[in-house]
């Protein structure tokens, strides 16, 4: 079954990097450039992941994450940050804005592959090897 | 580089790790021994091989046979073994006294990301267990035959890309901080564990006896006889109600009848009852 994917950076190149690897995986994506945007094509459609950048123009991840899930509840859609913010106290406010999971930039096939198992959403819902 | 100088190359690291080379893997040799030649000031893996037919030669041979083991490694690597000790320990904790510590070795532990897995999966039954569960004493051994990983794993520093594989973020967040940009495991981890550099082939006696086994993802460079005495060797050293944890491509199946599988549990392997008392073959 296809799973659903917004994916949410401002970086085309990103987006583009991230469409070929979901889309390998048998994922179905949309795209967005910024939190308003994510916010827009959510509403139109729920996705099952959110693939979701922080630093953005116009409304950052963490402004929409929060909106996300005032305006929706904690369950739905799983997000996972993507971002080079790697600090720790910025991937704990992450966790708390309701991501639940967190790739730090760069990453590869193997890291997104990986963390997506970790929700449930990988290959096999599960490991990635 | 002549074939012959690779036959001898291949002899030595079959001697000293258990692990055969193949032909095809002969550019290997040619890019992880470049660091080696340029140092010993040698042209070639021919005067290499040269060199290493003085028999004061011991060092380099090991530093060699070092070079050429692979120790890729991530953490809760197959998810499944990992899974599974939330079952086993519970029932080894209620099994054993009170006063005994639960032992754990990470037979080949490389860069200690399997050793730090099993930390974590204590750290958290423990926290969830009543108070015979926090005054139950755990060891984790890991051992390895290379050096510069057992020195890491002694380290519990892992890199950016180290910590995205295998280790969920709530995890990492609870049980690393950050030190410029890399990530140290918490000194709650620590505590469990001890580090060694231990050669498989060797006399494993010494170590005593441990109620889990974990010897993933090694064997598989081995050539069957060297898998058998291995294996023999580990279930030595296994507490007949212990287990041990195979790599999701390895088995025990048709190489040892000292060890049988535990339902349902792929990789999993406890001592065979009916089989005769265990020694393990120097
Ligand atoms: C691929 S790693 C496996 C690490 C870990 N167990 C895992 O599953 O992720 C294999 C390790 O086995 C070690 N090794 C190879 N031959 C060995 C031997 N004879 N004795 C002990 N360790 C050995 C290597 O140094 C390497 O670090």
């Amino acid at each position: 079954m296809t799973i659903s994917a917004l994916v949410v950076d401002d970086s085309t190149v990103v987006r583009k990097v991230a469409r070929r690897i979901l889309e390998k995986h048998g994922f179905s994506i949309r795209e967005a450039a910024d939190g308003q945007q994510a916010l827009n094509a959510v509403a139109e459609d729920m996705p099952r992941l959110v693939l979701l950048d922080r630093n953005m123009p116009v409304m950052d991840g963490i402004e929409f994450l929060k909106r996300l899930r005032e305006t929706y509840g904690s369950s739905e859609p799983t997000v996972v940050m993507c971002t080079t913010e790697a600090a720790q106290d910025r991937i704990l406010e992450g966790l708390e804005a309701g991501a639940d999971e967190y790739v730090m930039k760069p990453f590869d096939e193997a890291i997104l592959m990986d963390k997506l198992g970790m929700v449930g959403l990988g290959p096999e819902g599960g490991d990635a090897g | 580089m002549n074939p012959a100088t690779f036959q001898f190359l291949a002899g030595i690291v079959k001697e000293r790790s258990g692990g055969v080379l193949t032909a095809d893997q002969s550019y290997m040799l040619d890019t992880r021994l470049a660091p080696l030649l340029k140092r010993e000031n040698l042209p070639s893996l021919d005067a290499l091989a040269m060199k290493l037919r003085s028999p004061a030669a011991g060092m380099l041979a090991q530093e060699m046979t070092e070079l050429l083991t692979t120790n890729e490694s991530h953490f809760f690597r197959d998810g499944k073994p990992f899974e599974y000790l939330r079952t086993i320990l519970p029932e080894l904790h209620k099994a054993r006294a009170a006063g005994l510590p639960i032992r754990i070795w990470s037979a080949a532990c490389s860069t200690g990301q399997e050793a730090y897995s099993i930390a974590i999966i204590l750290s958290e039954l423990q926290d969830a267990g009543d108070a015979t569960w926090k005054a139950r004493r755990f060891e984790i051994f890991g051992t390895d035959l290379t050096k510069v990983v057992v020195d890491r794993a002694r380290e519990g520093v892992f890199t950016q890309f180290e910590v995205q594989r295998g280790l969920p973020v709530r995890q990492l967040m609870k049980n690393f901080q950050q030190i410029e940009g890399r990530w140290r495991a918490h000194d709650r981890l620590r505590a469990y564990m001890k580090f060694q550099q231990a050669n498989l082939l060797h006399d494993l006696r010494g170590f005593g006896k441990f109620d889990l086994i974990f010897c993933r993802n090694v064997l598989i460079y081995f050539d069957l006889p060297t898998k058998a005495r291995v294996l023999n060797a580990l279930t030595a050293q296994l507490a007949p109600d212990g287990a041990l944890f195979l790599g999701a491509a390895e088995t025990a199946m048709g190489i040892t009848d000292r060890l049988e599988p535990i339902g349902g549990q792929r990789g999993i392997y406890r001592p065979a009852a009916q089989a005769a008392p265990v020694r393990a073959r120097a």
